[in-house]
């Protein structure tokens, strides 16, 4: 009889630990399999855009094989583009434009967040909620009356008016997102740093922008992004080639009428898509060995 | 010379009073502890002495100047916060410069000033770490590294010890009392624990619901409480306080009990408790340290009773009984070998001299 129960109360627990094994095993052979789906969706498109920036027309526009592979591979198409003088302005206006708007929106950004998440003054709690509201309006609805008021400014094909512009679009969710980051520093960090005889400006630049990194990093990928990335706004506002940006200046340049150069198009995406893939690259190894530094010496 | 007053110091939050009206005198190089349960207003009136809560009303001077509207910068005061709050960013020797940097001092006074106190600290191999790569004792005597470098008037310590585990804590608080002792900066340290009050303080300022209810030295509040609040307040196990009256028989004092038990008042006293005598809401205050086994030679005013034990709790070199007096648990410390068992009567001693009539409805200590 008390074998009998040993055994039978055994069994189920046994079993009970193989169960969850198997669950685990289940929950990790789906992790892969979406992941691998996930995978495919995007990096297969950068991978075809590479692949296709490799070729001349004449292997692009050939019927047989495989468009995946590239039989004879060419830099032909980045030696057009890097002498193109047109393509040279584009890529120039790009980065100026979007360095001005990192440089302006990060400013606004950190001083606003600082501001809303440490002075406590009255109406912040109010402002800080509105900042993000403002973040959640499209901008493909904000562009016709914008159109109004940059013609107002004069500023209507004149490439200054992105960078009054774009700001507008990555102020909000850069200053949410350091309003986070600011928040999440302890109170007394502050308060010592008062009492160390710091005023609110040197707490600012000594204390919470270097502690507050990994998110101002963050923030500044996310307002280079829209800098460099941005579409609407550069279509609408400037129509001359000389005032183009890059994300406009392809296609405009690019397709002609109802002829696409591909390969060149392609070559132009991977350029254009070079630089925030650099940029983030080199931010994470400066966030990573900032997080780490010191760390394995003692 | 820095002692620090405060006169009739208020604090408002919109309609909420924490500190309500408080008067205190800490002379120079002092060490005085604000000691209370949570919401208490201690930690509140640190922070006004710190400049950095604003105060409602009064006035709050340090080395003779008022500092009510002078900014936590130019009022030479040094913090030690709970939780550290050292600078993530920075190394140790960084952290304790950061100030003296601020001031513009000349770099050859800061690293003399910097070494010296990581001398005193006992943390000098330390200097090039962060914060992060220390334990929470380092990551304290770092805290209050940084505030000696300084060479404040007054150091504010936030209860400091609270995120430390119960063994590091007695070591750095032994480690505190060494540093003022061979500092001697006038210190206000604030603290929940009434241990840490009693072992650190020169004089401990004991406070409930916004006002201060006794200042006095360790012993003072130990032996002559002023309140029911701070009788109960210090000493662990708790003080015992019992429902009793005050009665008249044959010219002399009863302390009435129960209907079976009673002592005698001790002479001395008899003078002070006559106009209580018949009075309702009484109670007698008597620390468990005064109730005691039997012994063959007996003192003046202590007085032997039987009484059914509730429940032992050896402790080592002591043991705890309890036992119910009309409804209230009272505890006593006995001998480890007095053979004290639950559930069986046992021959206690009251010693009367120690004991505290207190009005219940006042909480006042007669």
């Amino acid at each position: 009889m008390t074998t009998t129960m040993a055994t039978s109360e055994a069994t189920p627990r046994k079993a009970k630990v193989g169960s969850l094994e198997r669950q685990r095993r289940w929950a990790l052979g789906g992790s892969y399999a979406a992941l691998s789906v996930f995978v495919v969706i995007f990096l297969v498109p950068p991978f075809y855009m590479i692949m296709t920036s490799l070729k001349s027309s004449a292997e692009i526009s050939a019927q047989q094989g495989s468009p995946w592979v590239v039989q004879n591979p060419t830099l032909d198409n980045f030696i057009y583009l890097a002498t193109n003088a047109q393509f040279q302005r584009y890529f120039l206006n790009s980065v100026w434009v979007t360095g001005l708007v990192v440089i302006l929106s990060m400013t606004i950004a950190i001083l606003a967040a600082f501001s809303l998440s440490r002075m406590g003054f009255k109406g912040s709690q109010v402002i800080s909620t509105g900042v993000f509201l403002t973040y959640l309006v499209p901008p493909s609805l904000l562009f016709i009356p914008l159109f109004q008021i940059v013609g107002a400014l004069g500023l209507i094909n004149n490439t200054w008016v992105l960078v009054l512009l774009f700001p507008t679009l990555a102020v909000p969710f850069c200053t949410w997102l350091m309003i986070g980051y600011f928040s999440s520093i302890p109170k007394e960090l502050d308060e010592a740093a008062l009492i160390d005889g710091a005023n609110y400006l040197q707490i600012l630049l000594k204390v919470f922008i270097p502690v507050a990194m990994p998110g101002i990093i963050a923030a500044t990928i996310f307002a280079f992004t829209v800098g460099w990335g941005a579409f609407l706004y550069p279509l609408a506002y400037l129509y001359s080639a000389d005032q183009a940006v890059l994300t406009v200046g392809i296609v405009r340049e690019l397709i002609r009428g109802d002829v696409f150069a591909w390969g060149t198009i392609m070559a132009a995406c991977v350029m254009a898509a070079a630089p925030p893939i650099l940029i983030y690259t080199f931010l994470m190894d400066y966030y990573v060995a900032g997080l780490t530094a010191g760390a394995t010496k003692g | 010379m820095a002692q620090v007053t405060l006169r009739k110091v208020v604090k408002k939050y919109d309609e909420v009073l924490a500190v309500r009206g408080i008067d205190l005198d800490i002379v120079d190089k002092e060490f005085i502890v604000l000691v209370g349960p949570s919401g208490c207003g201690k930690s509140t009136t640190l922070r006004m002495i710190a400049g950095l809560e604003e105060i409602s009303d009064g006035d709050i001077a340090i080395g003779g100047d008022v500092v009510n509207d002078v900014p936590p910068k130019d009022r030479d005061i040094a913090m030690v916060f709970q939780n550290y709050a050292l600078y993530p960013h920075m190394n140790v020797y960084e952290n304790m410069s950061f100030g003296l940097k601020l001031k513009r001092t000349p770099k050859d006074e800061i690293e003399r000033r910097v070494k010296q106190a990581a001398q005193i600290l006992d943390i000098t191999e330390l200097l090039d770490r962060k914060p992060k790569q220390l334990s929470g004792g380092q990551r304290q005597r770092v805290a209050m590294g940084r505030a000696i470098v300084r060479d404040p008037k007054v150091f504010l310590f936030d209860e400091p010890l609270s995120n430390l585990d119960a063994k590091l804590r007695v070591q750095m608080r032994t480690e505190i009392k060494k540093v003022h002792q061979k500092v001697r900066t006038t210190t206000v340290y604030v603290t929940h624990d009434q241990v840490e009050a009693m072992t650190l303080a020169d004089r401990v300022v004991v406070m409930n619901a916004g006002l201060i209810e006794q200042v006095g030295s360790p012993n003072d509040l130990y032996h002559s409480p002023a309140t029911k609040f701070v009788a109960g307040f210090i000493g662990s196990p708790a003080m015992n306080f019992i429902a009793c009256r005050v009665e008249q028989a044959a010219g002399a004092l009863r302390l009435r009990l129960s209907d079976t038990l009673s002592f005698p008042v001790p002479a001395d006293r008899t003078a002070r408790y006559t106009p209580h005598v018949g009075k309702p809401n009484l109670l007698l205050g008597l620390r468990p340290e005064h109730i005691i086994e039997t012994r063959p030679h007996i003192e003046p005013n202590q007085h032997d009773f039987e009484i059914l034990i509730d429940v032992v709790e050896p402790m080592g070199m002591e043991t705890l009984v309890y036992f119910t007096i009309e409804g209230t648990e009272v505890c006593g410390r006995v001998n480890p070998n007095a053979g004290a068992t639950a559930e069986k009567p046992m021959k206690l001693r009251a010693d009367l001299s120690n004991m505290h009539l207190i009005d219940d409805s006042t909480g006042k200590v007669l």
